[in-house]
């Protein structure tokens, strides 16, 4: 059996994450408490607000049983706020702000700036192809220390990672959802079924 | 969508030398665009965008798992009590709450108040709202907001005038509702009135379309996109009366993809609690279990006004 994807639902792009999933014949589960996630075999954390997702992962009782699920070894793709939340540690964030620590980097919220300072690009991420990927960065967040298990897949500047994988774990800065490239969900679907 | 230019090259960026001499090819970097406008609006999808007047309450709505705040000199139930003529907020205040905040921070401008918009540009807000709870500045004309790098949203009432504001280039569209009034039987009419019409003409043959654009007197590429895709170009939200978890659970189910709370949470009896139940209740929107239990014991909701009684309605100022 082909196994089952989910999106974490409590806030965000969490549509454009369902519907590059359609376009690729999959349909995901929504998951907004512990019962959906126990039913899925890999999550997308979305785009959307980091400090807003990380409290209602907790109001919603999910916190602690997702935690011990990436601990475990759950795939998970991550983009933008997705990103933050499953970064070991958050620079700029909220006092308050928690994150899963399923892959081991420190990142910076908004560091590229304001609204008015995001931008889209063409991105080299060579793992999946040559052909750049168009890459939208929105008030992204950037990544400022990788562990040694961690391999960066993407960078921006020359030297600032924003695409970065350890395990079966894929974080990006920007939104693979909002562009019509399916490339950066495949990679993920590929790491999930190995 | 605008010019894309090619990448540097594999082997430019890879064998490069290091070298402050060497002015590196960047990929360009386009700001503003479409994209990265509406792109914002996606990303706020699901949650709840507060009305603020002071960092003190940005905090608050902060805390609570706001997804933005709007920042404004009165909620609309102060200047519908008031009266006078409502203007864009003081820079100084915009800038004490963008201090305070980690969340995007949105600000209103008059309806064709064009000055007022590259105001609040220059100060870097994330979203300008071109508002009839302000002042109208044009009686013709909205903004032209292509003309800006910040994003817009525009309220609506029906779906022509959704359309419109997408043809002036806003990114986001909430429907009006009627502000200030904690009622929130408005919200639902234009609600309903919108997705009602879509629903309609994704039923309408081609023919169909071209008498579609002329009653809603808007662009005809812009109905025949509905047609094809079912859902506006841009995310729809919902503003306009919102007083209670409950009522951000209605306007979720009808089909608003987030919500704006103005006057609701501070002027209700326990603002942070309020704020935090809507948040839950705009999540769960679909829980009738969890909307149980998050209704319980939040105090007073902001005392509510009946529509027929208003001397001025916010919703017929826009065109």
């Amino acid at each position: 059996m082909s196994p089952t994807i989910g999106i974490l639902a409590l806030q965000g792009a969490v549509d454009l994450h369902a519907s590059a999933l359609a376009r690729l014949d999959i349909e995901a589960v929504m998951v907004r408490t512990p019962t959906q996630l126990d039913t899925v075999d890999a999550l997308i954390l979305p785009g959307g607000e980091s400090s807003a997702m990380s409290k209602l992962l907790v109001l919603n009782g999910l916190f602690d049983p997702l935690q011990i699920r990436l601990h475990d070894g759950m795939p998970a793709l991550g983009t933008c706020a997705g990103m933050i939340l499953l970064a070991a540690g958050v620079l700029d964030g909220r006092a308050d702000q928690r994150s899963f620590a399923a892959i081991d980097i420190d990142v910076r919220r908004n560091a590229f700036g304001r609204q008015n300072d995001s931008f889209e690009t063409e991105l080299e991420l060579p793992e999946i192809g040559e052909v750049p990927i168009h890459a939208v960065f929105i008030r992204a967040p950037v990544v400022e220390r990788t562990g040694a298990e961690v391999e960066v897949l993407a960078t921006i500047d020359g030297d600032r990672p924003v695409a970065c994988r350890q395990g079966a774990v894929i974080v990006t800065s920007f939104h693979p959802e909002l562009a019509d490239d399916l490339r950066v969900h495949e990679l993920f679907l590929a790491g999930v079924a190995a | 969508m605008a010019v894309k230019k090619a990448a540097v090259t594999k082997s430019a960026a890879k064998k490069a030398p290091k070298s402050k001499n060497v002015v590196h090819a960047q990929p360009v970097r386009e700001t503003g665009t479409q994209l990265v406008k509406r792109g914002l609006a996606d990303m706020l999808k699901g949650g709840v965008i507060m009305d603020v007047v002071d960092p003190e309450q940005a905090r608050i709505a902060e805390d609570a798992g706001a997804i933005a705040v709007m920042a404004l000199e009165r909620v609309p139930s102060d200047i519908r009590r008031d009266g006078g003529v409502a203007r864009m907020s003081d820079p100084e205040m915009i800038e004490g709450i963008k201090a305070v905040t980690t969340i995007p921070v949105m600000a209103k401008a008059r309806i064709g108040h064009f000055a007022e918009a590259q105001i609040l540009q220059s100060l870097g807000v994330d979203y300008i709202d071109e508002s009839e709870v302000l002042t109208p500045a044009d009686e013709a004309h909205h903004i032209d907001k292509w003309a800006f790098t910040t994003p817009f949203v525009c309220g609506a009432t029906n779906l022509g005038e959704a359309l419109r504001r997408i043809s002036e280039g806003a990114c986001m569209i909430r429907s009006k509702g009627e502000a200030g009034t904690g009622n929130v039987v408005e919200a639902v009419r234009h609600l309903r009135s919108i997705l009602g019409d879509i629903r309609k003409i994704g039923t309408a043959d081609s023919a169909e379309l071209f008498e579609w654009a002329k009653q809603l007197q808007a662009p005809l590429p812009l109905v025949q996109e509905i047609a094809r895709t079912g859902t506006l170009p841009v995310p729809m939200f919902c503003a306009g009366g919102i007083a209670t978890p409950a009522d951000a659970s209605l306007v979720m189910q009808l089909g608003a993809q987030a919500v704006f709370v103005g006057s609701g949470i501070f002027k209700s009896e326990d603002p942070s609690r309020m704020a935090r139940a809507i948040v839950e209740a705009t999540a769960n929107f679909n829980d009738p279990d969890v909307l149980a239990k998050v209704s319980r014991g939040l105090g007073d909701a902001m005392p509510g006004l009946e529509i027929g009684s208003l001397e001025t309605k916010l919703a017929d100022r826009g065109w």
